[in-house]
Order: C-alpha cells, then sequence, then structure tokens
C-alpha cells in the first residue's frame, strides 16, 4: 500500500497527481500530513503543494475534459461527508488523463458514477442556499442572512446573489464554518465576524438591530404564507421533502 | 404600509390560491445596470413551499376579489358571501418588491377578479407592471389576462410581463356555459390568440431588429379545473395536446376541483378533490412534452380514462407487451424512454454509456433505472429475467401493485408444531 500525505487543499491533490506521475508511483491512499499512519505499509511520500505543478494538471485536464466535467471536479471538492473524496477526484482523473478519450459520459465506470452523485448533491445543495436564504434587514440596511448548508457551497453561490441583489449591501454568512461573503454595492468580499456579541450570530436579528420596517414585511411574509396553503390539500410529507427540516432554523416563515 | 396591509394580503391570498400556476420559469432576463434581480437561466427556482406541498416561486396574489361573475366553480364568484379587499397599485409595488428583497419570491404573479368591465380591470394589472419594471426591476412577472380584455391592453401587458395565461378552467363549451353563463370559449380563447400572434410577431421583429422590446418571452399557460364537470380525461388531454401544437403554448395546468361551493347543486359534492386524478393527468401531460407520446396512444375511444392503479407509460405498456422487451445496449432513444422505470435523465445516461461498452442489470441500477418496474420490460446481455412476454400483463400488473412482504419477523416460515 503507496500512501502519499499531502496537505488537503485542492491545489495539494492535484500536486499529487502531478508527482505521481513524474515518480510513477501511484498512491493507494491520501492523507492529511498530521494523521497517523495504519500499521502495514509499502511507501509514504510527502508531497508538498506547488502551485506550478498545479496548474499544469489542471491544464493538462482541459484538454482532456469539458468545462463541465472540469466543474465537476472542483465543486465536488467543496462536499462534506465524503472521507474518501479526494481518492475519488484522484482516480477519476487518472482515469481521464490516461484514457485516450474523455471519460466524463461513462457512467458505467463505478469511479465517474460516484462523482456525478456527490457533484450532484453539491449542486443540490448551492441550489438549496439560492431557495432558501432569508434575508433580514438590518438597521444598517445592510441584508443579512444566516445559514447552515451541508456541503461547503456558499462560494459557488456568490455570483448569483452578486448579480440578483446588485442594488441592496447583504451579508450571507455560513454559521457552521464561521464564515460568509459581504457585498458593498462594488464588490463581494470574503469575511469572519470575530467580534462574539454582535446578535450576527444569533442567525435571527433581534429588535434593535433590525431596520424599522422589517417586522411588518416579516409578519406580511408569515401571514402570507399560511393563507396560500390550501387546507383540503395539506401534504405535511411533501412539505417536509421539498423544505426538509434542517433548514427551518433560519427560514422567517417557519419562526 | 400598515396592519391594514396585512389583512387586505390575507383575503387576496386566500383567493388566489386555487390558481395552480406557480412556475418562474422559461425565459433569461438580466439584471440591468444596478437594478434589482434577474431571471436565471431559464429555469424557476422555488423559494418556499406552503404546508400542502405546493412550491410558492412567485407572489401569488389578487389585485382584488371583487368580481362581477357568478361562475359556480369560484371562491370569488358574486354570490359568495366572503370578506372582499383591493391592493393598490403602489401596494402591490411595494410589496413584491421588499419581498423579492429578502428573497421570498422570484417575482409577482397577478391575477383579479373583473371589476366593473375586463378593460378597467386588466388597465390596472398593467399598471402594476408598468410600475415595477420603471423601479427597475427585473424580476419574473406572470399576468392573468383578464377573459374579455381588448387586444390594446394584452400587447400592452406583454411588453412588461414574462409571462401571460388565460385560464380555460373547464374544458367543454357547453359545461362552461352551465357553470359560468357570463364567460364563453370565445373569450377565452380570443386573448389566447392575441398572445400567440403578438409572440409570432414580435419573433419577426427581433430577427430584423435585434434591440427590440420582448414581447411575453416566457410565453402563455392555462389551467383546466379536473372533476366539476363530467369531461373524461380523454376530453382534457385532447384540448391539451391541441393547445401544446401551438408552440407559445408552454404549460397546461389541471386543478383538482375543491369543493368551494358546495351549496351550488350544480357541482359535483366531492369530499376530497380529486388528487390521484389530478396526479395521472399531469404524468400523461409529461409523457406528451417529454416522452414523444401522442396523445391518442395514452387515450382513445376504447381507453377514454386514465388508469388511476398505474401510471399512464405503464398503463401504455400493460396495453401493447409487443413492444417488448426492449434491449438496452440496442434500443434507440424513443424506444428507452417508453420503458417503464426508465425516465429521461436515465434513458440519456443509458444512450451516452452504451458506447464505452453493454450495461448490466447492476448499473442500469446504479444508473438510477427502476428496476422493480422496468425488470419485465428490458433485456441486457444477461440472462433474462421473466419478461412480460412469458408473464402476462396482468400478471405484471399485479406484481407491480402488490406491496413486497417487509422484511423481518413476519417474513420467517411458520414451523408447525403440534402440541403434546
Amino acid at each position: 500500500m503507496i500512501i502519499f500525505t499531502y496537505d488537503k487543499t485542492f491545489e495539494g491533490l492535484l500536486t499529487c497527481l502531478f508527482d505521481a506521475y513524474a515518480g510513477k508511483v501511484f498512491p493507494d491512499v491520501l492523507q492529511e500530513e498530521t494523521s497517523l499512519l495504519p500499521l502495514f505499509y509499502d511507501g509514504v511520500y510527502s508531497i508538498v503543494s506547488d502551485p506550478t505543478k498545479a496548474e499544469r494538471v489542471w491544464k493538462g485536464l482541459q484538454k482532456k475534459l469539458s468545462p463541465t466535467a472540469l466543474t465537476m471536479l472542483s465543486a465536488s471538492w467543496l462536499a462534506d461527508g465524503f472521507p474518501e473524496r479526494d481518492m475519488l477526484l484522484f482516480r477519476v482523473m487518472h482515469k481521464a488523463i490516461d484514457a485516450p478519450k474523455t471519460i466524463e459520459l461513462n457512467f458505467g465506470d463505478a469511479d465517474v458514477l460516484q462523482l456525478s452523485r456527490i457533484y450532484k448533491q453539491v449542486r443540490y445543495e448551492r441550489m438549496r442556499v439560492i431557495q432558501f436564504v432569508r434575508f433580514q434587514k438590518s438597521a444598517d440596511e445592510t441584508y443579512f442572512a444566516a445559514f447552515e448548508p451541508q456541503h461547503n457551497v456558499l462560494p459557488l453561490t456568490i455570483d448569483h446573489f452578486q448579480n440578483r441583489f446588485a442594488d441592496q449591501k447583504w451579508l450571507i454568512y455560513d454559521m457552521n464554518r464561521q464564515y460568509g461573503y459581504y457585498y458593498d454595492l462594488k464588490s463581494v468580499s470574503e469575511i469572519t465576524i470575530t467580534d462574539k456579541g454582535t446578535p450576527l450570530l444569533k442567525g435571527i436579528l433581534d429588535d434593535q438591530s433590525m431596520a424599522e420596517d422589517e417586522r411588518l414585511f416579516q409578519k406580511l411574509w408569515k401571514t402570507y404564507f399560511k393563507a396560500i396553503a390550501i387546507k383540503e390539500r395539506t401534504n405535511p410529507r411533501k412539505h417536509k421533502q421539498d423544505m426538509p427540516v434542517r433548514y427551518w432554523k433560519y427560514l422567517t416563515e417557519k419562526q | 404600509m400598515t396592519d391594514d396591509v396585512l389583512n387586505k394580503l390575507k383575503i387576496l391570498a386566500e383567493s388566489a390560491k386555487y390558481d395552480v400556476s406557480c412556475s418562474s420559469s422559461g425565459t433569461v432576463r438580466r439584471n440591468t445596470n444596478g437594478g434589482l434581480g434577474n431571471t436565471v437561466g431559464g429555469i424557476g427556482i422555488c423559494h418556499s413551499f406552503a404546508e400542502d406541498g405546493r412550491c410558492i416561486s412567485l407572489l401569488k396574489i389578487m389585485l382584488t376579489n371583487n368580481c362581477m361573475y357568478d361562475c359556480a366553480y369560484c371562491i370569488n364568484r358574486r354570490s359568495n358571501d366572503i370578506p372582499r379587499a383591493t391592493l393598490s397599485v403602489s401596494e402591490l409595488v411595494t410589496l413584491t418588491i421588499e419581498f423579492y428583497r429578502r428573497n421570498y419570491i422570484e417575482g409577482l404573479f397577478l391575477s383579479s377578479g373583473v371589476l366593473r368591465n375586463p378593460d378597467y380591470t386588466m388597465e390596472r394589472m398593467v399598471k402594476v407592471a408598468k410600475d415595477l419594471r420603471g423601479q427597475y426591476f427585473n424580476g419574473y412577472i406572470h399576468l392573468k389576462s383578464i377573459p374579455g380584455a381588448s387586444r390594446e391592453l394584452v400587447t400592452e401587458a406583454g411588453l412588461y410581463a414574462d409571462r401571460l395565461s388565460v385560464n380555460i378552467e373547464i374544458p367543454n363549451e357547453q359545461s362552461l356555459k352551465l357553470l359560468a353563463p357570463e364567460k364563453s370559449f370565445d373569450s377565452i380563447f380570443q386573448p389566447m390568440k392575441f398572445i400567440h400572434q403578438g409572440i409570432l410577431e414580435n419573433g419577426e421583429e427581433r430577427k430584423k431588429f435585434h434591440g427590440a422590446p420582448r414581447f411575453v418571452p416566457a410565453g402563455q399557460s392555462t389551467q383546466m379545473i379536473v372533476g366539476a364537470t363530467p369531461e373524461t380525461d380523454q376530453d382534457i388531454l385532447y384540448l391539451s395536446s391541441a393547445l401544446y401544437k401551438r408552440p407559445t403554448m408552454r404549460r397546461v395546468y389541471y386543478s383538482g376541483y375543491v369543493a368551494v361551493n358546495s351549496y351550488d347543486t350544480r357541482l359535483p359534492a366531492l369530499q376530497q378533490p380529486p388528487l390521484v386524478r389530478e396526479n395521472r393527468l399531469y404524468q400523461a401531460d409529461w409523457l406528451m412534452r417529454f416522452y414523444q407520446f401522442k396523445v391518442e396512444e395514452i387515450v382513445n375511444d376504447a381507453f377514454p380514462n386514465l388508469d388511476l392503479d398505474v401510471d399512464p407509460k405503464l398503463s401504455w405498456a400493460l396495453r401493447h407487451p409487443e413492444f417488448f422487451p426492449v434491449d438496452i445496449n440496442r434500443a434507440d432513444y424513443e424506444m428507452l424512454l417508453r420503458v417503464p422505470g426508465i425516465g429521461v435523465k436515465s434513458a440519456k445516461l443509458i444512450v451516452m454509456s452504451r458506447q464505452y461498452g453493454a450495461l448490466t442489470s447492476f448499473q442500469l441500477k446504479k444508473i438510477g433505472v427502476v428496476m422493480k418496474k422496468a425488470q419485465y420490460f428490458i433485456t441486457c446481455r444477461e440472462l433474462p429475467i421473466m419478461s412480460i412476454q412469458e408473464l402476462k400483463p396482468e400478471i405484471v400488473k399485479n406484481l407491480l401493485l402488490t406491496p413486497k412482504h417487509k422484511k423481518g419477523i413476519f417474513n420467517q416460515p411458520e414451523l408447525p408444531f403440534d402440541p403434546i
């Protein structure tokens, strides 16, 4: 068993691929540098992240795969809850480089299919952020939203929000991963809230920190949400299926 | 904006909720420099889901629920004693924009009762759309065209709205006359024709002048009520199919009749809306739009109503065993689409993947084919399992309808012990 240790970044993963081809040794296991090695193994190689190597691998992949497939690779990297995803990505990229023609449509291949599944989950989660983000207008006219996405998908949604809400200041914050994006009417920047006492970290604004008319619009929206349902057709199962309970925490209409 | 609006919003949302259309799809509208909103990639976004499981994409609301008509199936009919309200144009504009800014909605779906006369009502609806666009709002706007509104107003509405719709409601002229004496097929199909012609003319114009304004870019839709009148599924689906022949008709919605006016004896007294039938109609609609089925294959004179037990595609397959089993590795895309258990996505995946090598049933399952259904209708290089040719269609139907025994204690064989 060959083990590569690296820094668990996407750049590092691409460097692993470069070094594997350079040394003609391909890993069976990828590990973080700090984690414990297994009892038995044939060799350990420590890979140091190198932007130029990573760049070359990515350029090589661009020749082999379509832009969609490349997005699939980089977006799947953001998935959480798949400890083996780096090895999976490694195998797919390895196959893609070796194969004479593109492998991205070969869903008979277990790795390609698995990767497309993970990508699908990431895409769905991105869509959920776009669907279920609820802005609250704060006293300083910034529209604030808290979210707890399952995968680390906030970066994939920023273009959408920047495009759509171009004329309002907004802040979307990932409560689990403790970072977010702030738009100041000109550009978007990544931020982390350091002040532990701020009401923002509760996710739901209180009366002091919200704008004057915010409470009214929340009330209007909740009223509308109740009124629009047809009682004769109540279907709690479908309701929860399409809007899973884990998102209710910050949904205005579910407060 | 006061609590008064809150009350009006409640009344008018409750009046609007029986309209099922919700989609915000079919067009791309970019955000103009620094404005608010856009309509993305031609797909709609559902922002919330109501307790009845229906999606909330647009702020679906009525301008007013005062109405001069007395249609038997409608909650807002003149003779009903319900609270009435009217929202002003500026209130509607503020509500839409403020909801949109908070990411509650994708846009506005405005409909209305008929106040004074069709043109008076239509004019105010157009004003709402115009004012929204005037405030650089690029979200989705769906306007209901009032039956009997003049061509000029429909044309103006089309310049601001992404979608226009006129509801047919009752798929048969005699039934319509019975339930809605003030309406006629003519007053419904006339505006539909205006919209259709407007879109086609606009298409020609935009070929000549690239900057010409767009007219109803997301096309039109309509709705039919199911179960309020004695029409068969054949009547309904033939009408839908005829409507879909016009390329500007994007969606026909089916609305299971909710007995809102149970006192009216012209209507059936339903305890529950016909939800299964409604679902089967949507499935049949999908077969026509995405699965290349012709309407006469789904329903015909010998088979005027859809089977409520099984979906229309399976029902077709059971009536036509001669087409099966289908060889997954050879059959063309059109035939793959007809296999129960294979959807559009899996059919596409199969066509793409089989050029790398023959597919096995294990891979089919992984790809997402519902093997529970598909197994009776396909072969793939392995030894065929029992197909519909060996079994009879009735047996296949029974096999698919009876639920498998749950695993566990109930499934263990019983050992007969004789008491000593």
